[in-house]
């Protein structure tokens, strides 16, 4: 499925864009670590709970779920939530 | 002892800030510094650390206000980073238990001579972390991280600093790489003698918070532990309630602090030790009053020393601003090279880069307008 990821997680990729497979919104993410090594820690903590700033978005809808099922076809918008100053 | 009037190496201050890390490279005089940065804009930089192992390796404690915390690494003093494969990280929690999760890596300390890829870390909430290959992987380190009582100590995130509590000070015995100290704020200062299999608390002579039990290691707070490199029988420590001193094999800390002025107090977050003369320390006071605003006292900035191991203390002030400045300086935003004479340096939370090249007798303003700094270190390179 096509993933877009925010500015703050693009030294991992390199661009605005990635791809990644998997059944569950999980299995995503772990497809994305092992493209782009150390990037799931990033949004992940190490109990598996998803960091304060950070929301998923799946076909425009927000995800919170890791389990979630996804379609392969789908889109998933990472999204780098309000956090300046 | 202080009349070499020779630099060391030169110099190089690794600035680690809330908004990315800079290093100032000195000349051999310590007079004109070349700003290397930013490296890793936008990141708070807790703490950032050279190996004296080999003169090269940085490693960076990073994180970003949305992403997790991780660790960068340079093996080419800054020229290029790469980041940790594993950084710090609690070990995952039983089913049904609330485990904790790493917010930050606050603290670095290389391992000894003899233990060239060993580094230890400490993070918020307190954990305790070493790595064994130059800082790229990272695992718990002793079991105090998921000691019960140790867990009791370290309270929850509402019993520390207001960035979150910290395991801080981690310092390794020159003489022996098993015998191990580290401090928490809060939650006490610990000891190991077998290599960090386990660990107690040396509290006896402290003091804690009018009201709390000053026998229990929840409520100590100690904000910078040095230990001498000139006799690693002595520590000093600046600490939420003063300035103490610990002379091993003895367990009960000297209350040095009561020998400050009483209109300037003994309260800050900075402990620094001198490299070659174990009686000379410095801190940086704050005001501790009331609200504790921790700021310079009465708006003026000054350095205290005592060359007597905390008998007397002598005002140093020569070139910061008379009044009106209200600095803050972070527990490890003040540090000294090895130069005879020695150079101090500190930088405050409004951005400032401070040096004295004589121990603290004239000091000079070398960098403005930072964002706030968290961390300076004087490194020197190969």
């Amino acid at each position: 499925m096509k993933v877009l990821i925010p500015s703050a997680l693009r030294s991992y990729t390199q661009r605005g864009e990635a791809e990644a497979s998997g059944e569950t919104l999980a299995a995503v993410l772990a497809d994305l670590e092992r493209s782009y090594p150390g990037i799931r820690f990033r949004m992940i903590d190490e109990q598996g709970r998803v960091r304060r700033h950070i929301r998923f978005f799946v076909d425009g809808e927000q995800v919170r779920d890791l389990s979630r099922p996804l379609r392969a076809d789908g889109e998933l918008i990472i999204v780098q939530a309000l956090s300046g100053g | 002892m202080t009349s070499g009037n020779q630099a060391a190496g030169q110099i190089s201050l690794l600035v680690a800030t809330r908004k990315g890390a800079w290093l100032y490279h000195g000349d051999a005089a310590r007079r004109t510094w070349r700003a290397d940065g930013p490296h890793f804009l936008g990141h708070s930089i807790s703490h950032l650390m050279l190996d004296p192992r080999d003169g090269r390796t940085l490693l960076a404690a990073a994180r970003t206000g949305h992403l997790g915390p991780t660790l960068f690494r340079s093996t080419d003093f800054g020229r290029t980073w790469k980041e940790a494969e594993r950084p710090p990280a609690f070990a995952a929690a039983a089913d049904g238990t609330q485990g904790r999760s790493v917010d930050h890596t606050f603290w670095l300390t290389p391992g000894p001579a003899g233990e060239p890829d060993v580094w230890y870390a400490g993070t918020s909430p307190q954990g305790l972390f070493r790595s064994e290959d130059g800082g790229v992987s990272w695992a718990p380190f002793s079991c105090i991280n998921e000691d019960p009582r140790y867990r009791k100590w370290m309270g929850s995130v509402q019993d520390g600093t207001p960035d979150g509590p910290k395991l801080h000070s981690i310092i390794v015995d020159p003489r022996d790489p098993g015998h191990l100290y580290f401090a928490m704020s809060g939650g006490g200062v610990h000891e190991s003698r077998d290599g960090g299999r386990t660990f107690a608390p040396i509290m006896k002579g402290l003091d804690v918070v009018e009201g709390f039990d000053r026998g229990d290691a929840t409520f100590h707070d100690p904000h910078c532990i040095r230990l001498c490199p000139s006799n690693p029988d002595r520590l000093y420590q600046q600490n939420h309630c003063g300035i103490y001193r610990l002379d091993r094999p003895s367990e009960e800390w000297l209350n040095i602090g009561r020998n400050m002025p009483a209109t300037v107090g003994a309260i800050g977050f900075p402990m620094v030790v001198h490299p070659r003369d174990a009686d000379t320390a410095w801190v940086f006071p704050m005001d501790g009053t009331m609200v504790w605003p921790r700021t310079s006292p009465d708006g003026k900035p000054a350095v205290y020393a005592t060359h007597d191991a905390g008998s007397t203390w002598q005002c140093h002030d020569k070139g910061l601003p008379a009044s009106q400045a209200w600095w803050t300086v972070k527990r490890q935003a003040m540090t000294a090279d090895q130069g005879d004479p020695v150079g101090l340096y500190f930088g405050t939370t409004s951005g400032e880069l401070w040096i004295s090249r004589d121990e603290g007798g004239q000091w000079e303003c070398i960098a403005k307008h930072l964002p706030e700094i968290y961390a300076v270190e004087a490194a020197e390179p190969a």
